[in-house]
C-alpha cells in the first residue's frame, strides 16, 4: 500500500525527517510513535501529499506522491493534529462539502455523510454549527471529514489529542472500527494509546526510525539490547581481555579514562551483569562502578511508554531540533 | 471547474453565514451613504453627471478599502486555523483553490457594489443621467474592485496571518494608486510607465466619466490576471517549506 524509501524533508537547513524507509500493507493498522518534534507531523504531511519531500519516493498504491500527488490524494484521508474545521458550517453541510471536495458527486455525497455520521456517532448534531461542539465532537467531525469519501488510507495525527480519558476510550473505539476497512496509520507520542490498536509500530526519534514491530517484539529488542558500563580501577589491558572472554559479550570499548581509574562499555546479547562483575573480579580488577547503559531505543520507549512528552507543541522550524549543530 | 464552483461556494456562503459579512457590507453602504451626501452632492447646484461622477470617485475608495479587508482573511485565515490542510490534502489544484475562494470573494464585493443602485437612482429622480455613465461607471467600479480584491488574494497567500495579510496588500494597493505621482516627477520613458500602471488615475477616472476604453479593461484583467497568479505560486511554494 504504501512504499517509503529515504524520506527526507529539510525546513531551511535542519533536517526534520532523515532517510526515512518502511512498507505499510494493505488493511495492515499501523502506529507512528514518537515525541513531539520527533517528525511525525512532517512525515504524515508528505504521506498525505500536503507537503513537498526535499528527497525521497512515496509510493501509494504505486503512485507517486510527489509526481501523481493529485490522484494519491483522491485514495487518502487525512486527519491532522488540529482538526480542519470551518465553524461557520453545520456538520452535514461541512462533511458533504468535504466529501464532494474528494470527487464524491453531489448526489451521493449526503449518503456517504449519513455513513460517516453514523459510523462516528454525528447523527444527532448533523444540524449543528461546528463552532458550538465540543472538544471530543469536532475530533469525530474531522475524523468523519476525513474518512466520508471512503479512502483506503486514513492517515490520523494524534486523533486522541486533547481529549479527555472518557473521549480518549470513544475514539480508541471508533477507530477500532474502523480496522479491515481502510489501511490505518496513526500517530501519538504516547504508546499506551496506540498499541492496543495498531498490528505493528513504527518508533521515530530525532527524524529517523529507531525501531519498527508489534510492541512485544519492541519490548524483546530492547530487553536483548544488553549494554553495560564498568567502571573499574586497574589494568585496562587485563580487564578488557577478561571481558571479552565471557561467553555472550559483541564488544568492549573504552568510554572514559581518567588517571588508573577507566569506563568500559560492553555490550552484549542479554543482561551479563552477574557474569561479567564475577569476571572482573576474579582478574583481580577493582569494580568501582556497574550500571546498565541506557540504549537510544530504550531511552525513547521508555519516555513513550510513560507518557513522557513535552508539553508544547513544536514548531516546524523546532522539529528539526534534534538534529545535531553543523549538520547539513 | 466543480471544485472552483464548490470552494466558491462555500466561501460565499461564509460571508453570509458569519457576521463579519455583514459588518463589511454595513460599513461599506453607510460609508457610501456618507460621502455621497457629504462630498458627492455637494453644497452648490450641479449637473447631475457631475454629481455621478463624484459618486463613482468616493465609492471607488471604499470599495477598493473593502475589497481588501474582505481579501484579507481568505488564505492567511485558513492558515491560522489550520483548515488549509483539508484543501491541501483534498485532490484540488492550487489554482483552484485560488479561483474559487477568489470568485467567492468577488461575488459578495459586487453583491455590495450592486447595493449601492440606489443612490444614481436618487439622482436620476431628481436630474437626469445617462445609462451609459452608468453602466461604464459600475463597469469601472467592478473593474477595480476585482483588481484590488485579487492583489488582496495574493496579500493572504503570503500574509502569515490577517493583519500581516492587509499590511502586505495594502502597500501593493498604495504604490500602484500613487504611481501617477511618480510619472510626474520623473521623464519619458519612466513617466509612461508610471503612468500606465497608475491603478486609479490613469485607469479608473475614464470609467468615472462614462468613457469605456479596451486598454483599461486590458489593464484590469491583467492586473487580476497577474495577481491570482502569483498568488497560486505561493500556495504553490507553500508545499516545499
Amino acid at each position: 500500500m504504501i512504499q517509503v524509501r529515504g524520506l527526507t524533508k529539510y525546513y531551511g537547513e535542519h533536517a526534520a525527517i532523515r532517510d526515512l524507509d518502511f512498507d505499510i500493507e494493505s488493511g495492515e493498522v499501523v502506529g507512528f510513535l514518537g515525541l513531539n518534534g520527533a517528525g511525525k507531523s512532517t512525515t504524515l504531511k508528505i504521506l498525505s501529499c500536503v507537503l513537498l519531500p526535499t528527497s525521497g519516493t512515496v509510493m501509494v498504491d504505486g503512485l507517486n506522491a510527489v509526481d501523481q500527488a493529485h490522484e494519491v490524494r483522491g485514495r487518502i484521508g487525512f486527519l491532522p493534529d488540529t482538526p480542519p474545521l470551518y465553524n461557520e458550517m453545520t456538520v452535514g453541510r461541512y462533511l458533504s462539502f468535504a466529501a464532494q471536495l474528494r470527487g464524491v458527486s453531489a448526489v451521493d455525497a449526503q449518503k456517504r455523510v449519513a455513513e460517516a455520521e453514523e459510523k462516528t456517532g454525528l447523527v444527532d448534531v448533523d444540524d449543528e454549527l461546528i463552532s458550538a461542539l465540543s472538544h471530543g465532537y469536532r475530533q469525530r467531525v474531522g475524523l468523519a471529514q476525513a474518512l466520508v469519501h471512503k479512502p483506503s488510507l486514513l492517515i490520523l495525527d494524534e486523533p486522541t489529542s486533547g481529549l479527555d480519558p472518557v473521549q480518549i476510550v470513544e475514539m480508541r473505539n471508533l477507530i477500532r472500527g474502523l480496522r479491515g476497512e481502510h489501511t490505518l496509520l496513526i500517530s501519538s507520542h504516547f504508546l499506551a494509546e496506540i498499541s492496543q490498536t495498531c498490528d505493528r509500530l513504527l518508533v521515530i526519534q530525532g527524524g529517523q526510525i529507531v525501531a519498527r514491530g508489534t510492541e512485544s517484539e519492541l519490548a524483546t529488542l530492547m530487553e536483548r539490547a544488553g549494554e553495560a558500563d564498568f567502571t573499574l580501577k586497574g589494568d585496562l589491558g587485563a580487564a578488557t581481555l577478561c571481558l571479552q572472554a565471557v561467553t555472550g559479550v559483541n564488544s568492549v570499548t573504552v568510554v572514559h579514562t581518567s588517571g588508573d581509574e577507566f569506563t568500559l562499555r560492553v555490550s552484549s546479547t542479554a543482561d551479563l551483569r552477574p557474569q561479567l562483575a564475577r569476571a572482573l573480579v576474579g582478574a583481580g580488577v577493582d569494580l568501582l562502578q556497574m550500571g546498565r547503559a541506557a540504549s537510544r531505543l530504550e531511552s525513547v520507549f521508555l519516555k513513550l511508554a510513560a507518557g513522557e512528552a513535552p508539553a508544547d507543541k513544536p514548531t516546524q522550524a523546532q522539529a528539526s531540533a534534534p538534529t545535531p549543530p553543523g549538520s547539513p | 471547474m466543480k471544485n472552483v464552483k464548490l470552494i466558491a461556494l462555500r466561501e460565499l456562503g461564509a460571508y453570509f453565514r458569519s457576521m463579519s459579512g455583514y459588518v463589511i457590507a454595513s460599513i461599506f453602504l453607510l460609508s457610501v451613504g456618507i460621502l455621497f451626501h457629504a462630498m458627492a452632492m455637494g453644497e452648490s447646484e450641479r449637473r447631475s453627471a457631475e454629481v455621478l461622477y463624484n459618486f463613482f470617485f468616493f465609492t471607488s475608495g471604499a470599495t477598493m478599502i473593502c475589497s481588501l479587508v474582505l481579501s484579507m482573511r481568505l488564505l492567511a485565515e485558513e492558515k491560522q486555523t489550520g483548515t488549509i490542510a483539508l484543501l491541501a490534502s483534498s485532490p484540488v489544484r492550487d489554482r483552484e483553490i485560488i479561483l474559487g475562494k477568489y470568485i467567492g470573494a468577488l461575488v459578495f464585493l459586487w453583491l455590495m457594489i450592486l447595493a449601492t443602485l440606489y443612490v444614481p437612482l436618487m439622482i436620476l429622480v431628481n436630474g437626469k443621467i445617462s445609462w451609459g455613465h452608468l453602466a461604464a461607471g459600475y463597469m469601472g467600479l467592478m473593474l477595480l474592485g476585482g483588481s484590488t480584491l485579487a492583489i488582496g488574494t495574493f496579500g493572504s497567500a503570503i500574509g502569515k496571518n490577517q493583519v500581516l495579510a492587509i499590511i502586505i496588500s495594502a502597500v501593493l494597493v498604495s504604490v500602484l494608486l500613487m504611481a501617477w505621482m511618480l510619472a510626474r516627477v520623473t521623464e519619458r520613458p519612466f513617466s509612461e510607465f508610471f503612468l500606465s500602471i497608475a491603478l486609479f488615475h490613469k485607469h479608473f477616472t475614464p470609467f468615472g466619466r462614462g468613457v469605456i476604453h479596451l486598454r483599461d479593461i486590458v489593464y484590469y484583467l491583467g492586473l487580476i490576471y497577474f495577481s491570482l497568479f502569483a498568488a497560486t505560486r505561493v500556495l504553490e511554494a507553500r508545499r516545499w517549506r
